[in-house]
Parts: structure tokens; sequence; C-alpha cells
């Protein structure tokens, strides 16, 4: 039993950490309701012909006035808020995880091989990433996305918006991901059994990706989650900034620039319901980052 | 040590000719500034005739030295949207944002270093627990929505503070500040804060984790077995020993500052470079967004080399040699 | 005058308490000094922990007395006992690069704890110090005291972190592990202080460490430990030369001495070594029956290793660091060759040059006659890389955390192509593990899931599967337990005489190496000062060098040693 506990170290600390689970369960609620918005949201938020001017500006059920039909209450345009809010932050996991994604298989990429030749390879490699520090996550985003504008002709602007936001958070994040496993096979190079495996001749490449790569996998998990988080942020923060996703395929970012109209009037539910959605989500997800940086960190405990 | 510094001065200089790299490869290749700066009326040959007069015809090499002596002599070209000389542009808009940005970081380092302080030394602490949740959440609050909380708090309900603009300035030599005024901190506080907030989280989650690292190094536990006043292991020896990498990683967080000095003059219509740059990029106004680019890293490469050098005198490794 | 009492500590854990120590009793008399010894989780830190009142969290003393002279320590305020801290009892930390504020100079910090403890004045503070530095040994000490930490070697450092523990006259001062960082000079040094400030100032001391050879030198009397209980206690040479408690004879019956080589240690509950199941004459017959080619020699002719050093200034290049400086040695096909040196004289260096992991500057390397080349031109599949193995010195780090033992010793197997056959792999490694004697169920399992020693089985086995004629072992035991020690340096006897492998023994040990070598070599800063055979050059050594070493070795004098 010891022996098993000590294996899944992980799952039994998981188990008592009641944050961790309260966070966990928000964060899959949410996640499983952006997956199947298409099938749980009553309308469809793209879809004129599916809500209607009518029922506009309805508050929650909770308040006068509501219709219980619409829990959350309805925007300016009779939108459900529910379904406008499941379909925003589908839209932000789609683009967080897929600019993670990117940013994470060139990071850790670049940052094990800078880590394994070192020398000038990493010397070039740690310089570029001194001047995206220089040109932090916004910065980075703000100007691809200028970029864009420039060279791409109006017409295919709108259609490409979503690859040119996920490139620009992906390319603002991979920073730390070179960084951390840089220095992580750094630490893993000066371990016997990676020049044990250099001293038989094996190929860097499985060096790399077989012995050192499973090694370095807790770090990396951490960057993970808290750069998930990151990318939802700043994905938010381009929408808001109005230089992110349309008000026609409103995300989570959007959704908060447009109930900002709605600051000054008496309709509170229409910014504040998404902002809470939004923070929610990402306090979730920086929790659960904590739970495991302490887990990887055993002097921590 | 003399090296030391040679050395970042060196490679400060090879950052700034990347930016600046950067953002003459961006006036040159992001659309065409001819057609930028004619208009429809202009003749093909006109359009030649400037565009040779210009020196776009020149090989890049040619073209980008040009670009980088001008810009050292203050020429920064003219703004394709405003006509203006874009260095006035920009000066106008420096003090905004340089104001914000320190009275910011001062309100993060002077909230954000003994909270850390002190829940490093209280770990198991209640006050301790509470502030870590705090910070929590804060760093999962966008500064944009930080923003809005605050003028929806201050401003709409309570009606204390301006909700936008920048008010109550004094010119000094130039220089268009607003530290002088009650009016002028009124409107300064709030940007302030929710730029400091993001800040602060980061510093105080930075000072507890090295104090935790050091208060468990040998030499904090040779003072307490010597002992050692308590309170001089703290402050004196394992403060000091934090402060090193914390220097570091807070002069590297001043490229956030900057970024985020965008999201909240957005917030609060605050007249600064920030607001500039976004308006510079709706209107794709090319050499704006460039010039940005290569004064924001010129204050980055700055706070760093400053930087370098408190940490030259912090550390006597590096300040004295071997005997 | 410090009494310790059925001390108990505990330190609360998920799974409930655990017990560190328990019962342990112990009398320490003004200016004696008392030896605390034992292995790696004896408790013996512990000891020293809770007497000070520093045991880290979250431990605590469940039961038991501790009394200095008539203060009851376990009564005292936490206050009232960090008071006394320095005052009357005192500790010296092992590692002195690490237990001095880099921050402020050594004034600084000696001025802070005189003043911490006494009314002196700013200036009354400054001249104690001067004095007490000059007292133990530091020269200049008026203008040396403003430097920092760094500017001090490690013997000074440690000095200095002794005057610190001195300054303030304390009655009993903690030593836990006070000269294991230390070159054998600065320990033997460091180590006449301590006597020295025992006898003069009548300061006892409580000195714990792993290195019987320390004790036997200048511990009055020893405590020994095992597991949080004492075994033994009683006069140092009564303990080490004629010890009661089996648990101690066995633990002497493990050192190994350095005045005389012996055939092999005797261990205790001896584990299964060399090929004693069926399954273990398999691997030993596939060992043998790969083993055609003769036995290689290896030859270093003029052999030098330069490092870049760091730049510092503008104008100058730096030297480079010269890390093997024209080395040239034979390792005689079939036999051991030891070397020994102290820690920075290039041992490593001299491994990582013969595997490949360092090129040298200039000079030649030559296995069983044919040329090795530089670390950068030799190939991937050069056959030195299968013909050379190495057994690294930490068995925590030289095994991947994340591969079963399955997949760390079939490796060899599938790389150098010997079988191609997945469950003949898999049989061979079980073969292997029961060949140096570790169960052949272990296979599945991962290395944390083993001790250390048991891990350095494991790592003996994944050489041996590489079919190797030339084995390097850098330290191997260094990082073991003494009783440990026995058992693996008798492994690697038996599996050396069986395979007729030729051996490069890495230690800065000189009694291991004289227990396991044929031939000894002495490396100093990269120079070797002297090689020959082992017997010859322990008996009647030439080199000044070889004699200091050999000299100030803490060892047990041989009167001591009990009969048979």
């Amino acid at each position: 039993m010891r022996d098993w506990l000590k294996r899944y170290e992980p799952v039994w600390l998981f188990v008592h950490s009641p944050a961790a689970i309260v966070a966990a369960v928000i964060a899959i609620a949410i996640i499983f309701g952006a997956v199947f918005a298409p099938w749980i949201a009553q309308v469809d938020p793209y879809d004129l012909s599916s809500f209607s001017l009518f029922d506009g500006l309805l508050p929650p059920v909770w308040e006068d006035g509501a219709n219980p039909k619409y829990l959350l209450g309805t925007d300016d345009q009779g939108r459900d808020m529910i379904s406008s809010i499941l379909y925003g932050a589908r839209l932000s996991l789609v683009i967080g995880i897929s600019a993670l994604t990117i940013a994470a298989v060139l990071g850790v990429g670049l940052g094990l091989a800078a880590g394994f030749y070192g020398g000038r390879f990493d010397a070039v490699v740690m310089r570029i990433a001194d001047v995206q520090l220089a040109l932090p996550a916004i910065l980075t985003a703000l100007l691809i996305d200028g970029i864009a504008r420039g060279v791409l002709p109006a017409s295919v602007q709108q259609d490409v918006r979503v690859a040119v936001l996920t490139l620009a958070i992906a390319l603002s994040l991979w920073v730390n991901f070179a960084r951390t496993a840089r220095a992580s096979t750094f630490v893993q190079m000066q371990k016997e059994y990676v020049q044990a495996a250099i001293m038989m001749g094996q190929r860097p490449v499985r060096i790399m990706f077989v012995h050192i790569l499973p090694n370095i996998l807790g770090p990396l998990l951490v960057i993970m989650t808290v750069d998930l988080a990151s990318a939802i942020l700043l994905e938010a923060t381009l929408s808001f900034l109005g230089i992110g996703l349309p008000a026609d395929s409103p995300s989570l970012g959007t959704l908060i620039r447009i109930g900002m109209q709605f600051l000054l009037s008496g309709e509170w539910w229409i910014l504040w319901i998404p902002t809470l959605f939004l923070v929610a989500l990402v306090v979730s997800i920086n929790i659960l980052g904590d739970f495991l940086r302490d887990v990887f960190n055993p002097r921590l405990r | 040590m003399v090296y030391f510094i040679l050395k970042r001065l060196v490679q400060s200089v090879f950052v700034m000719l990347a930016v600046a790299f950067l953002a003459f490869s961006l006036f040159r290749f992001v659309g065409d500034p001819i057609s930028q700066m004619t208009g429809v009326e202009t003749t093909v040959a006109d359009q030649e005739r400037l565009r040779e007069d210009l020196g776009l015809n020149d090989p890049f090499v040619v073209q980008f030295y040009r670009f980088t002596t001008d810009m050292l002599q203050g020429d920064f070209g003219f703004s394709y949207r405003t006509r203006q000389p874009v260095a006035d542009m920009i000066a106008d808009r420096i003090p905004a944002t340089l104001e914000l940005g320190v009275v910011a970081l001062i309100i993060s380092l002077i909230v954000g270093i003994p909270a850390g302080v002190y829940t490093a030394l209280r770990p198991r602490g209640v006050l301790t627990q509470g502030i870590l949740l705090t910070t929590l959440v804060g760093v999962s609050i966008p500064t944009f929505v930080i923003g809005i909380m605050l003028i929806f708090i201050f401003g709409v309900q309570l009606g204390w503070l301006p909700t936008f603009g920048r008010n109550g300035t004094v010119q000094i030599g130039g220089w268009e500040s607003s530290l002088f005024t009650v009016q002028g901190w009124r409107s300064l506080i709030l940007p302030a804060v929710t730029l400091g907030v993001y800040q602060l989280t980061l510093t105080m989650r930075l000072v507890r984790a090295e104090m935790m690292e050091v208060m468990r190094s040998d030499y904090i536990r040779f003072g307490m077995a010597r002992g050692v006043p308590m309170g001089r292991l703290h402050y004196r020896h394992a403060l000091a020993n934090t402060m090193v990498p914390v220097i570091t990683i807070i002069g590297l967080q001043f490229g956030g500052v900057i970024a985020f000095s965008i999201v909240t003059e957005s917030v609060f219509q605050w007249p600064g470079m920030g607001l500039l740059f976004l308006e510079s990029i709706r209107f794709v106004d090319i050499p704006v967004m460039g010039v940005y680019l290569v004064v924001i890293a010129f204050f980055f490469v700055l706070v760093n080399l400053i930087v370098d050098l408190l940490y030259v005198a912090i550390d006597p490794r590096l300040r004295v040699k071997d005997l | 005058m410090l009494v310790i009492k059925d001390l108990a500590v505990k330190f609360p854990s998920r799974f409930g308490d655990v017990t560190a120590i328990a019962d342990v009793d112990m009398e320490i008399r003004p200016g004696e000094i008392h030896g605390l010894v034992g292995e790696s989780g004896a408790g013996k830190s512990t000891v020293g922990a809770a007497v000070i009142g520093l045991l880290s969290q979250p431990g605590y003393i469940a039961g038991g007395e501790i009394t200095l002279g008539e203060t009851d320590l376990r009564a005292l305020s936490p206050e009232a006992a960090h008071r006394i801290r320095g005052d009357r009892i005192s500790m010296i930390f092992q590692d002195p690069q690490t237990s001095l504020n880099p921050l402020m100079t050594i004034e600084d910090q000696l001025v802070e704890t005189i003043q911490a403890h006494s009314d002196a004045t700013h200036s009354q503070a400054v001249t104690r110090a001067v004095d007490l530095l000059e007292e133990i040994g530091i020269k200049n000490a008026a203008s040396r005291i403003k430097a920092y930490p760094h500017q001090f070697s490690g013997g000074m450092r440690q000095r200095v972190v002794i005057a610190l523990a001195i300054c303030t006259d304390p009655e009993l001062i903690i030593a836990d592990e006070p000269t294991t960082a230390l070159d054998v000079a600065v320990q033997s040094q460091v180590l006449a202080l301590i006597q020295r400030l025992a006898r003069e100032r009548q300061i006892a001391f409580m000195l714990i460490t792993h290195d019987i050879g320390v004790i036997a030198q200048v511990a009055d009397r020893v405590t020994v430990m095992r597991k949080g209980r004492v075994m033994e206690t009683g006069e140092t040479q009564q303990v080490l030369g004629a010890p009661d408690h089996p648990y101690t004879q066995a633990l002497m019956d493990a050192v190994p001495p350095l005045d005389v080589k012996i055939d092999r240690f005797r261990v205790p509950e001896e584990a299964p070594i060399a090929g004693e199941g069926p399954t273990g004459n398999v691997a030993e017959a596939w060992l043998l029956e790969g083993q055609r080619s003769e036995m290689l020699g290896l030859t270093l002719d003029h052999l030098t290793v330069q490092f870049a050093a760091p730049r510092t200034s503008l104008f100058r290049t730096p030297a480079p660091y010269v890390a093997l400086d024209d080395v040239s040695l034979t390792v005689r096909p079939g036999t051991i060759m030891g070397l020994v040196g102290e820690s920075g004289s290039g041992k490593s260096t001299l491994a990582k040059a013969i595997t490949g992991l360092v090129s040298p500057t200039s000079g030649t390397m030559q296995l069983g006659g044919d040329d090795l080349p530089y670390g950068k031109t030799r190939g991937r599949r050069h056959p030195s890389r299968q013909l050379i193995q190495m057994v690294f010195q930490d068995p925590y780090s030289s095994l991947n955390s994340r591969h079963t033992i399955a997949d760390i010793l079939e490796e060899p197997l599938w790389f150098y192509g010997f079988v191609s056959d997945a469950r003949e792999r898999r049989r061979l490694a079980a073969a292997m593990l029961e060949l140096v004697g570790m169960a052949p169920e272990a296979i599945d399992k991962y290395p944390h899931q083993f001790s250390g020693g048991q891990r350095q089985r494991v790592a003996v086995a994944r050489a041996l599967l590489a079919r190797p004629r030339f084995l390097i072992c850098d330290e191997p035991t260094s990082a073991l337990d003494v009783s440990i020690q026995a058992e693996i340096l008798n492994l690697l006897k038996d599996l050396q005489s069986t395979f007729g492998l030729s051996v490069l023994f890495i230690s800065h040990n000189l009694s291991v190496v004289r227990q396991m070598a044929d031939d000894t070599a002495v490396l100093r800063a990269g120079r070797i000062e002297e090689v020959g055979p082992t017997e010859d050059l322990y008996e009647a050594p030439q080199a000044d060098y070889t004699r200091e070493l050999l000299a100030l070795t803490p060892v047990m004098p041989k009167a001591w040693r009990r009969a048979g």
C-alpha cells in the first residue's frame, strides 16, 4: 500500500487537496460545456435566425422581469447569455490550446536541443529568446496582428483572424517552454545516465527524447498549465483591445468588450457574467498549476 | 567587473540593432511606403522620382545603415496617418507612460516585497494563506478586468475618482507631469493601481519563493546555530540574498509593465505611448509602430543595464577579486 | 556536562509518525571530543539538531531529557533557546562553501555574533575577532577580516566557520561532518585545530561523522548508532579495536585498512554473489562466450587536456585551465590500475578523455594496440564504445529514473546488436541481475525502488551486458555506506578475475585503492606524481606527495586491531 502510494503520489496529494479538487471540477465543467456547446446551448449565437431582438436585455432569472427560458439573461441582440458564453469559451479554449501546442512543440524542441548541444547553437537560441523577452507577449501579438493587417488583403483578413491570433499567442509563449526545457536539460546533462548514453554512442535524437524528455516532463507540465491560463488571458486581452476576434464570432474577451458598453447602464449581467466565467476558468487552471508545481517540487513539502 | 559591464553593453547594442532591424523590415516590407505617402493623383513618374529621392532603390544594407544613423540623430521619419514627425508624437506621449509605469512599479515593490517576506517567514499563518489565495486570484484576473472593476467601484458607484483621461498636468521644462497636482494624482491612481496589481502579485510570489529558498540555506541555519538575532537574520542576511535574483527578474519584468501599460492605457484612455501604438496598429501606421518598438527596446535595455549595475553593487563576488 | 537520556525524535508523515531516533543516551564531558558514528540513516545528525534545537520541520522531540550543565534544554522557551545558541552551544556545518553568507564580510559576521552575546562595543568586538582569527591560524587577520567569504580557500573558510562557532566561548560545539568536504591535508589541519580547542579551551565537541578514521584519530570516546538507536558507546580505542556489539564488529570488518591488503571483505549475511543460481550461470556463460578477444590493456602517452578559462578581461586571453598535464600511464591487460587523487586532481577528466566525453589537447590513447580517436572525432559506432564501459560514482544519477530496470539492462543488448530476440534479451538481463547478486524479479521495477547499493549492482550489470574488455570505475563506492562498499568491492573483484577484465579504478580513498589495485598511480593537479605496483607504492612511497597523503589520511592505529 505504501509503495503504491509512493508511486502514485500525485494522486494521493490530489485527493487530499480540496482546492485542487474544486479547481479541477470547475475547469472540467467549463471545458465540457465548451466542447459540447453545440449540443448544450439552446441558441447558436452565430446564427442570427436562432434568436430574436424581442428577447433583448432580459435579466437573469433571479431579477425582476426575467424570462425563465434564459437562466442568465440575454444581451441587447436577444442572445441567450449561457449560449454566448459556452460558444465564447469554446473559441477561447480552441485558440488557447492550439497556441499552447505550437508553443510547446517549438519551445521544447529548441530548448532540448539548446541544452543538449550547448555552445553556439545554444547561444543563438537564447539570444533569440532574449529579444523575444524584450518584446513581451501582448506586444508580440499586437505586432503580428499589425503586420497581418499590412500584408494581407482586407478580404482574407477576417478569415484568418483565428490563425493569426493563435500564431501570435504561440510565438509569445514558446520562450517559456524553451527556457524551462533548456534549464532542465542542463541539469539532466550532468547526470551520469546521460553521459552513459552518450558514451555508448546513441543517437542524439534518442538521448534527447527517450532519455532526457521523460525526466523533465514535471516542470514542463507546470509551464503547460500556467501557460494555458496565460494563453486564455492573452486571447481575452487581445479581443478586448479590439484586435482579436470580431463581434460576430465572440470569444470570452469579445463578450467582455461588448459588455463594457453596459458598464454605466443597469444591464450589469452582460458585462459581469462573462467576466466571472473567464476569471473562474483561469483561477481554476492556475490553482491546478500551483498544485502541480508543489507536486513536482518535493522541497516545498 | 569592467569586463562584465562592457560585455553587457555590447550585448545591449546587439539587441538594439536586432530591434532596429525588425523595425526597418516592418517599414520596408509591410505595405509600400510610397503609396502610403502619396495620394492617388500622383503620377507613376513622380512616385518613381520620390522613390529615388528617398533612396528606396538603394541596396538593402545601405538603406538599413541610413535608417539606423537617422534614428541615432533623432530623425524617426513621418507618420502615415498624421503626417507629423514620429519623434514628436512619441516624445509627447513618453511622460504619461513613464509616470504611469514608474508609479505602478513602486506600488508593486512597496507592497510586493514586504508581503513576500511576510508570507515566506510565516508559511503556515492564516494571513499568509489569505494573501496567497488573493494573489492567485490576482494573477488570474486579466488586467483589463481589474481596470473595469476599479472604474466601476471608484468611478461609477462611489464617484470618488475620474474614470478616464489624464487631467491636472503641469508643464515642467517640456515634461508634462501629473505628479504635482491633486487632480493629476486623482487621474493617475486608478490606472497605476491597475497596472501595479499584476506586477505586485508576480513580485510577491517571486520574493516569497526566493526567500524560502534562502531560509533553508546553510548560512542561515548556521546563523541560527550561533544565536544571531532573528530580526537580523531575516532582514540583513536573508533579504539581501533574496534581492540578488529578485532584482534580475524585476528588470526582465519591465517588459511586462510596458506591455500591460498598453492595456491599461486603453481601458482608461490614458494618453500614453501604448494608446498611440494601438491606434497605429488599427491604422497600419507602420513608422509609428516601428519607432515605438525601438523606444520600448531602448528602455528595456536601459533598465537591464541599471539592473546589472545594481547586481554588481549588491554582490561582492562580482565586485571583489579573489585574494 | 551534556547529558542525553532516552531521547526520541519523531517526524510526522502522512502515514503516521516516523521515529527518527529512540532511546538515545549520551554523555559528553568538558573538553571531550565525542565521536558519533554511523551509516546513513543512523540518525546521528538528528541527535545534533535536537541538542541545539534546530530540528528540521516538522520533526519534534517526542521524549527524553537533554541537559547542559544545570539547564534543561527541553524546558526552554523558543527565545531562551535562541539565546543559548551561540552562547553555550554552537555548531559547525559540513560545507564551508555554503555556511557563510556570501554578501557579508567576515568581519561583519564575526562582529554580529560577538555582539549578539555580549555588551562589547564594535571596536572591542573587532579586536576580539582579529585575535581569534590569528589564534586559529589565519595570518594577517587584521586586513583579511575585511574580505568576503569567496576570497578564502575551502580550508581557510572552514577555519572562519570554526572561528564563528567559538567566538562566543560556547561550552559545546556540534560538528556535523566538519571535514567531509575537505581534502586530506586540510582535513588534518582542521582536526588538529579541533583537538587543540578541546584541550586548551575545554570546549566539548560532538563530532558527527561516517569516517571511522577521523573518529580513531581525534575522538576520546565514541557512540555508534544504527537506524536511530545507540549500538555501543565507550572509549574510542576499546569500541573500535575490540567492539562488543555485533554491528560494530561487522562495521569494523567492512572498513578497508590502509596499512595492509586483505583478500576479501568479511560481509555479514553475504548476499549471493557471482553466478550462484542456475540463471546466473547463463549470464556468466554468455559473457565468457563473447570474450574470445584477448585481454586488452590501455596505454596513455603524454596525454594533455586543457579547458578554456572564462574570459574576465578585455585585453588578456586567460591562460587555459590545464586539467591533465602530460599524463602517461599503462594499464596492463587483465589487471586493475588504481588512480588516486584529491578533488580537482583531474581523475574524472581522465575517465572522460578515455570514454570520449572530453577531447584531449594532445597525446595519444591506445586500447589493446589500436588508437583511440579523440572524443570529437570518435564515431558513434567505434568499437571502443562497446569495449570500454564505465561504472559511475552516483548510483542515483547513473540510472534513468524513468526507465525500468529491464529497459536499462536490455539497451546495450540491442544497441550493440548482440541479441535480436526480445524475449532472449529479457532472459539474459534477468540472468545478469542474478549474476550481480540481485533477484531476477527486480527486472520490472524502477530504480527508485532500490537502495544505493542495489542500484550500483544494476549499474555493474548494465556495464557487463555490453561485453566490455575494459572497465572504468569512477569512485564506484564513494556515495555508499562502508558495509555496502565492502559488498560492491567484493563483487567487482570477483567479476574482474572471472572475466579477465582490465580495470581503471578511480578513487580518492587510498585504503580502497590498496585493496583493489594491482598497480597504483597518484594524480595531483593533473600530473602523475608516482606510479608503480600497489604494494611497493604503499610500503615505500617515492614521491613526497604520496608520503604526505599516506601520513595524513586518518586511520585507526594498528595496535588497536583485535587479533584475528
